[in-house]
């Protein structure tokens, strides 16, 4: 489903990738973890192109997404991105932040989006919600909001970008258990969390990065009982 | 000294008058202001050099030079150059819808600015094309953080506006005026005409208060 090779990506003399080839298979949910700065959420915007890799490739079901010319816009209708920040448009109601890109760039019909958007928000238990701003939602609903919203594009890859890092400590479980529902459906999920807890409960592998390089790509049990490398256990004996 | 307001009252329909033709021309100019504004701060933020370029270009001379200079060239130095002539009220307006584009797109630029990176980023994550996340993500809340700078500028307008008398438009001053070039009495014209203006800015200020209440109710 995704496939990254050799991939490279600059900030200015800052070099955040260093080289990094990952592939994940349709349906897989991968964990992302590693210290901060370690290029995991550069990694993560690179799949769905918020940011160019420097140099590399990145396949998504054998095109590759980085040739001038794929139409940008249209690879990222088929992947999903949640936020650490969530990312409401605070503007619209959640109903509307739902429907506008199905609406708007999938050209749906309104009616079909909205019976969609309801379907979704009962599936994440808010679909009292719909018509309320996201001024008026807690940070959990939001997130969850936002999930729903992502999946209203229905695509065929969900991209978490640390989705529990700014939520409150009594919160982050109802996200989790969103998350959780969506793992193993079908959907290809990349997953960039300090929840090594839940990383290892859903994950089927998990990508473990420091400075710019993958340095273990194992399963969970793996991973967390017998890491390779000894930067992986420095950081797992941190955080554990 | 002696006040003679009862004497004014006979002539107070030439002020009554000014103020339609205050009201409408403070409407529209700010229309033209806020249209080509717009335009002109979405020009700004598109990274298209040679039309950032204009835009800015475009903003310094209307800020850095006085509005009744321009005013002036538009009517009398304009009709000079190509030949044909417009009304005062016409040339009114189109300096005025120019010269608050000029502050206008200012602000909004600063508001689109400040918009969070991260509603470009789910915007884009959804697909959606710049145009359009331009103008229905982004352009919608940088209008609500400047929305106070807007209605700052249209009460400026309206006060402002009482220069097109220079050029013969009969405004509330020019009403004011031709009352005291009748009666031979300025202070009486002068105060009410102050007066007038005075409440059109509080009735509008009023309404900007109401219409930002009505934006924040998203809050």
């Amino acid at each position: 489903m995704i496939r990254v090779e050799n991939i490279y990506k600059k900030f200015g003399n800052l070099e955040v990738l260093k080289g990094i080839s990952l592939e994940i298979k349709k349906g897989e949910v991968v964990g992302i973890i590693g210290p901060s700065g370690s290029g995991k959420s550069t990694l993560l915007r690179c799949i769905n192109l918020l940011e160019y890799p420097t140099s590399g490739k990145i396949y998504i079901k054998d095109t590759d997404i980085t040739s001038s010319k794929v139409d940008v816009l249209q690879v990222r209708q088929n992947i999903g991105m949640v936020f650490q920040h969530f990312n409401l448009f605070p503007h619209m109601t959640v109903m509307e932040n739902m429907v506008y890109a199905p609406v708007k760039v999938k050209k749906l019909q309104k009616a079909q989006a909205e019976k969609t958007a309801m379907e979704l928000l009962a599936r994440v238990g808010l679909q009292d919600k719909a018509n309320e701003y996201p001024g008026k939602l807690s940070g959990g609903q939001k997130q969850r909001v936002a999930i729903a919203r992502s999946l209203a594009m229905e695509p065929e890859i969900m991209l978490f970008d640390e989705p529990t890092s700014a939520l409150d400590p009594e919160m982050v479980k109802e996200v989790l258990q969103v998350i959780k529902s969506l793992a193993h459906t079908g959907i290809t999920m990349a997953l960039v969390t300090h929840e090594m807890a839940f990383a290892r409960e859903v994950a089927d592998r998990i990508c473990f990065l420091d400075e710019g390089k993958l340095l273990e790509n194992t399963t969970p049990a793996e991973f967390f009982s017998s890491p390779k490398s000894e930067r992986a256990r420095h950081f797992l004996e941190k955080m554990l | 000294m002696k006040l003679y307001f009862a004497q004014m009252g006979q002539y107070l329909p030439v002020i009554f008058n000014g103020i339609s033709v205050t009201l409408k021309f403070t409407l529209f100019s700010t229309l033209a202001g806020f249209l080509w504004g717009t335009v002109l701060a979405l020009i700004k933020v598109s990274r298209v050099k040679p039309l950032e370029w204009f835009a800015r270009i475009y903003t310094s001379i209307f800020r850095g030079t006085p509005l009744l200079v321009q005013l002036f060239l538009v009517y009398f130095a304009t009709p000079q150059l190509t030949g044909y002539s417009i009304t005062s009220l016409q040339a009114s307006i189109l300096t005025f819808g120019l010269n608050s584009a000029a502050y206008i797109s200012e602000a909004l630029r600063g508001g689109i600015v400040s918009v969070d990176r991260g509603q470009y980023e789910a915007a884009m994550a959804l697909g959606v094309p710049y145009r359009q996340m331009m103008f229905d993500i982004i352009f919608p809340q940088a209008l609500k953080h400047v929305l106070p700078a807007l209605v700052n500028e249209s009460i400026a307008l309206l006060k402002e506006s009482s220069l097109v008398a220079m050029i013969g438009v009969t405004d509330i001053l020019r009403g004011a005026q031709m009352i005291q070039n009748i009666t031979y009495r300025a202070f009486e014209p002068l105060i009410i005409a102050a007066a007038i203006y005075y409440v059109l800015v509080m009735i509008l200020t009023m309404l900007a208060n109401r219409l930002e209440r009505w934006v924040r109710r998203s809050d």
